[in-house]
């Protein structure tokens, strides 16, 4: 490895638009990852998140907007972006019908290496990624977790300056998207850099150095984790009525307890609102609703999920109007 | 980048995909089965329910068939180009590919060229079926490894256009559905299994031109399996059976190859 000269490897997007027919997929949305950063691009099921990876990996072209990936045009230099990247996209893209052996050196070739250096690679891969034992059966055998393992793997053989994981923990259990985050971190040190989807706010937690929220195609909210997570406030108050026609007296105490707006979900009697001191609302609130004879069945303190940190940026605007909104 | 350069590129990538579709071949045993199974039973199927009802003047029904189910199997036998590509599109397979610095036109390329290897092993039974049930061929040792050729670059022809349905359909079932719908009509429609005279006016003409009357019409000369009192064909396809299988092989190649790597480019994301 020469170090020098110094290599791009950052990626740049400026006011990406796309549409199919009638859908906005993506609407100006703008992206800056410094190289050897991880950038968490947050968002629901059909935010955009995935167009936006396509775009940057060269599988769509953009209506309007441009991107750069390690210095290099998404459309005119799409060959030299290609050659710069790796993708994990959000199915597991891999062929059962072959070992992980062969779809690592199919993928190596595919990338221009030679024969032995391919197989040199997929070895190598196969070793850090614990799938040395089964590496040699067809992937028809393999659990969800072996499969995006070895699509990650796959994402790998290139060393690509660029990584691109599309929701790379969806479906996966805890223990797995744990393994997960670990071999994404490894990478990280050697000096990749990593755009990230997911619907997770812990996941662009814990790899993230910056995060982008998106929705309908645009950025909504910058900033590291901690900045996001403040700006949700700290923990939320959860409680549940048993009858509905307690509703509104429950959130007026609730109004009174909390830091924000109270969240009402009218059918199945459940309030939330952000709280400061998480022990002490509860124990107000609890009082205050026995004194009135309002029956709880339910009540918990929890940490602010992504769908709060939605509620938050997505109703900003109406919160001081309205105290009362529904729940999606 | 150099057009040597490109060439070889797409060269070497399309020898690595065809690579990995000949190991599917050996491990998927239901395909297999299709492939060997289907060409086998139609040989018996027609050879001995329609062999006996069906005569051909002057000839020998099985020998006339032969050629006429050579034809429909390999053009069959192009589904499953088309199903290969719809598959891997539904399964990410060709996002994954188009985000590697590949050739564009080697996943294609690569399913066309592997799925010979379907044709050729579907034909090999068809040929040790046929001889067993009384089919003989009569031709030369050359006009045999031509009519076998033909065959063959006709289907590998006919794989560029089901490989273009099968990047514009959303799952391989969809692909299986419509080529029942198109290549039965196409196979039968022509003289694979009753001479073309015997057909109603417009159904006559459409069967003199269609080019799978052509190649059926090319290999059963080319086996030798005319019956001799066959009174010579009118039409110029027929005449020219050759010619006119090969004009079209070329032709259905030059539109639909640079048709299907557009199609592939645009395929996939979201």
């Amino acid at each position: 490895m020469t170090p020098n000269p110094p290599v791009d490897t950052s990626i740049r997007a400026t006011g990406l638009v796309k549409t199919f027919g009638e859908v906005v997929a993506l609407d100006g949305l703008d992206l800056f990852v410094e190289g050897g950063s991880v950038l968490g691009l947050l968002g629901p099921n059909g935010s955009g998140k995935t167009t936006a990876v396509s775009i940057l990996t060269t599988l769509l072209t953009p209506t309007a907007g441009s991107a750069t990936v390690a210095g290099f045009d998404v459309v005119r230099q799409a060959r030299q972006v290609r050659r710069c990247i790796g993708l994990s996209g959000q199915y597991a893209a891999v062929d059962e019908h072959l070992t992980a052996r062969e779809n690592l050196h199919m993928i190596g070739r595919l990338y221009g290496l030679a024969r032995r250096e391919a197989q040199r690679r997929a070895g190598d891969l196969l070793e850090q990624f614990r799938l040395v034992d089964a590496a040699d059966r067809p992937l028809k055998t393999y659990s969800g977790g072996m499969r995006r393992r070895l699509d990650l793997a796959g994402a790998l053989i290139g060393e690509p300056l660029v990584l691109f994981l599309d929701e790379p923990t969806t479906g996966l259990d805890p223990r797995s998207r744990t393994e997960l985050w670990d071999t994404i971190r490894e990478r990280v040190a050697r000096g990749t850099t990593v755009l990230l989807t997911t619907q997770y706010l812990e996941e662009a937690d814990q790899l993230a150095d910056d995060i982008v929220v998106i929705d309908h195609g645009r950025a909504i909210a910058r900033g590291t984790a901690e900045e996001l997570k403040r700006q949700v406030g700290g923990e939320h108050l959860d409680i549940t009525v048993r009858h509905t026609r307690n509703i509104e007296q429950a959130s007026t105490t609730l109004k009174a307890a909390g830091t924000g707006t109270v969240r009402v979900d009218v059918d199945s009697g459940k309030l939330s609102v952000p709280v400061s001191s998480g022990i002490d609302a509860l124990r107000q609130v609890l009082k205050e609703l026995e004194t009135v004879g309002i029956e709880v069945i339910d009540i918990a303190l929890r940490r602010p999920t992504l769908d709060d940190v939605f509620m938050k940026l997505t109703s900003r605007d109406v919160s001081s109007t309205a105290d009362v909104e529904s729940l999606k | 980048m150099s057009l040597g350069k490109a060439a070889v590129q797409t060269a070497r990538d399309t020898i690595v995909i065809a690579h990995r579709n000949i190991i599917r071949i050996r491990r998927v045993p239901d395909v297999m089965a299709f492939v060997l199974v289907q060409p086998l039973m139609f040989v018996l199927l027609f050879a001995y329910v329609f062999g006996g009802s069906i005569s051909i003047e002057g000839g020998n029904y099985r020998e006339f068939l032969i050629a006429g189910i050579f034809a429909q199997t390999v053009v069959f036998g192009a589904t499953f180009t088309g199903a290969g590509l719809a598959e891997d599109l539904q399964k990410g397979l060709i996002s994954r590919f188009r985000s590697l610095p590949m050739s564009r036109s080697a996943v294609v390329a690569g399913r066309t060229a592997s799925d010979v290897i379907y044709n050729g092993l579907s034909l090999t039974v068809m040929t040790i079926a046929g001889l067993l049930v009384g089919w003989r061929i009569r031709g030369s040792i050359a006009e045999t490894i031509v009519a076998f050729a033909l065959l063959l670059f006709f289907a590998y022809a006919f794989s560029w256009v089901m490989a273009c349905i099968g990047l514009l359909v959303p799952t391989p079932e969809v692909v299986n559905n419509a080529s029942f719908v198109v290549l039965f009509p196409l196979t039968f429609i022509a003289n694979t299994f009753v001479p073309a005279e015997s057909l109603p006016g417009p159904l006559e003409t459409f069967a003199e031109w269609n080019p799978i009357s052509a190649i059926t019409q090319a290999t059963r000369e080319l086996f030798g399996n005319i019956p001799s009192g066959t009174p010579e064909p009118t039409a110029w396809p027929m005449q020219n059976s050759v010619i006119y299988s090969l004009i079209w092989t070329v032709g259905l190649i030059a539109v639909f190859a640079p048709l299907a790597t557009r199609l592939y480019q645009r395929t996939g994301g979201r």
